[in-house]
């Protein structure tokens, strides 16, 4: 591993400072992706500026009835706190679904939103990748792509985004706040996260040195019908395939209202809004959530490994739905 | 850079590079070298420590980010000349084969069983919206599956599991 210096700062704003003088520098909180990248001499930062200790470690209910969750509550913690479960109980579903427990008692909120892509050509130093050298050329495009992405991806990128989390917090329209150098702001998580573009460098529209301090789940009057399904290639422990994270408002047979984002399909969590204003006011029957899931997918773009994804996403997109509607 | 590290009980001073991982700091710092060097990467478990108080991998904990932390390795489960019970349940229930696992597993198990007595749900629990976990085969394979055992000693390491959290009461 290439040298560091290590950086443990007294509070946020010092944090923020001290790497905003680090161009090459990069934040420390559980560490259970970024050491593995660095290890890898994936990535190589010369400081480390340590902030696991100093965002908040609470979860706070909100004025309007939502949730601040502080940017260092790991995610066991979140996954087991009784608000989330009973309330959104998709994110803690997501977050169970994700790693291992000696993981999840590592890794926080923060980080893993920041997790990068498991995109093997990443990981692999000895093989061109956009992402982890720009212009090099993407290595998956014509190598093994059956994990890649379906939707959204360009020429220079197809790696999808790892995290089940942020498929629930996309689904959940959490906002993320983040301080930095000019200051501090929030970013609705549809706005946080990019696709590759002629950029995939570039996983967030953050800033450097802008810390992520906490994520605000907004009340939504239907979250507690809410879920995650997620599809691997063994029981546990293994990143999705595609996964969907799905709240449903059913009265009287009729589709009220529904959020659908999907993972694995994407460099970034996938807001399903096509399939969401299908199903709308629709019958809440097997027949519309299949046209609505086959609405969102039409414009999937398979690669040569990964057309299996297509008829995936939309089975699993069904099936959620299917299962919500039947809870009601 | 120095740190302090309790480890089994005891404490430490020790001069860490900024890369070394907690798994070397105890390795290699101070002898203990029940946590296993498995894959390096946080994938298989064979690492497993509890840092205060909660099962983790130590591979890709970085010990500088650590200061002052409690750790309880395999070895310092045991007390006083005795095993604990998690211990002697892996022994009675041949619970392994070539052991290089073990250590973590042990750990694992103990850290996991105190997460079903908080009443943490996991991927498997039906409806996470509940307060309590039923400790079935099916959520001890689940909680466990950050722990890999390449002899496959599953069938055994299970009902090890299974017998330390119920007290002896499956026999």
């Amino acid at each position: 591993m290439k040298p560091f210096r290590y950086d443990r700062a007294g509070d946020i704003s010092g944090a923020v400072s001290t790497l905003a003088r680090e161009p090459t520098g990069v934040f420390l909180a559980g560490g259970t992706n970024l050491v593995d990248l660095m290890k890898l001499g994936v990535m190589e930062p010369d400081v480390l500026v340590d902030v696991r200790r100093l965002t908040s470690l609470g979860i706070e209910d909100l004025p309007d009835g939502g949730l601040r969750i502080g940017a260092a509550v790991t995610n066991s913690e979140l996954a087991a706190d009784r608000r989330i479960r009973s309330r959104y109980p998709v994110l803690s579903q997501a977050l169970l679904s994700g790693a291992s427990g000696q993981l999840r008692n590592l890794a926080t909120t923060g980080g893993n939103m920041l997790q990068r892509t498991r995109c093997a050509y990443f990981y692999d130093t000895t093989t061109p990748c956009n992402k982890r050298e720009p212009r090099t050329g993407c290595s998956a495009l014509e190598g093994c792509n059956k994990d890649h992405a379906i939707l959204g991806a360009s020429r220079h990128c197809v790696a999808t985004h790892p995290s089940d989390m942020a498929v629930a917090l996309t689904a959940l329209d959490a906002v993320v706040r983040v301080q930095g150098p000019a200051g501090g702001r929030a970013i609705p998580i549809s706005e946080l996260y990019r696709l590759p573009g002629q950029e995939p460098e570039r996983d967030t529209t953050l800033q450097h040195a802008e810390l992520i301090t906490a994520v605000d789940l907004p009340p939504m009057a239907f979250s507690s019908s809410s879920r995650y399904r997620k599809v691997r290639e063994r029981a546990s422990y293994a990143f999705a395939l595609v996964s969907v994270a799905a709240a449903l408002r059913v009265q009287d047979g009729v589709v009220r209202d529904a959020r659908i984002a999907l993972g694995g399909v994407a460099h970034m969590p996938w807001r399903a809004h096509k399939a969401e204003d299908a199903v709308r006011g629709g019958p809440a029957v097997e027949e519309s959530f299949r046209a609505a899931a086959r609405a969102e997918l039409a414009e999937a773009v398979p690669l040569s490994d990964n057309a299996y994804k297509v008829p995936l996403a939309v089975n699993v997109i069904t099936r959620t739905l299917l299962d919500l509607s039947e809870a009601q | 850079m120095e740190i302090t590290l309790k480890a089994d009980g005891a404490e430490h001073r020790l001069a860490v590079d900024p890369r070394t991982t907690l798994l070397d700091a105890l390795r290699e710092g101070l002898g203990i070298y029940g946590p296993k060097k498995g894959c390096d990467h946080g994938q298989c478990g064979a690492c497993t420590i509890l840092l205060d108080g909660k099962r983790v991998i130590s591979c890709l904990a970085l010990a500088v980010a650590h200061d002052g932390a409690e750790i309880i390795t395999a070895e310092g489960l045991a007390s006083g000349g005795e095993l604990h019970p998690m211990q002697r349940s892996f022994i009675e229930h041949d619970a392994f084969q070539c052991g290089y696992c073990t250590p973590g597993q042990i750990v694992s198990a103990v850290g996991m069983l105190d997460e079903v007595d908080a009443g943490w749900p996991s991927h498997v629990t039906r409806d996470v919206g509940a307060g309590e976990v039923s400790l079935t085969d099916e959520e001890v394979r689940e909680r466990m599956s950050g722990n890999l055992c390449r002899c496959g000693a599953y069938a055994n390491i299970v009902p090890a599991i299974r017998e330390a959290a119920e007290g002896g009461r499956l026999r």
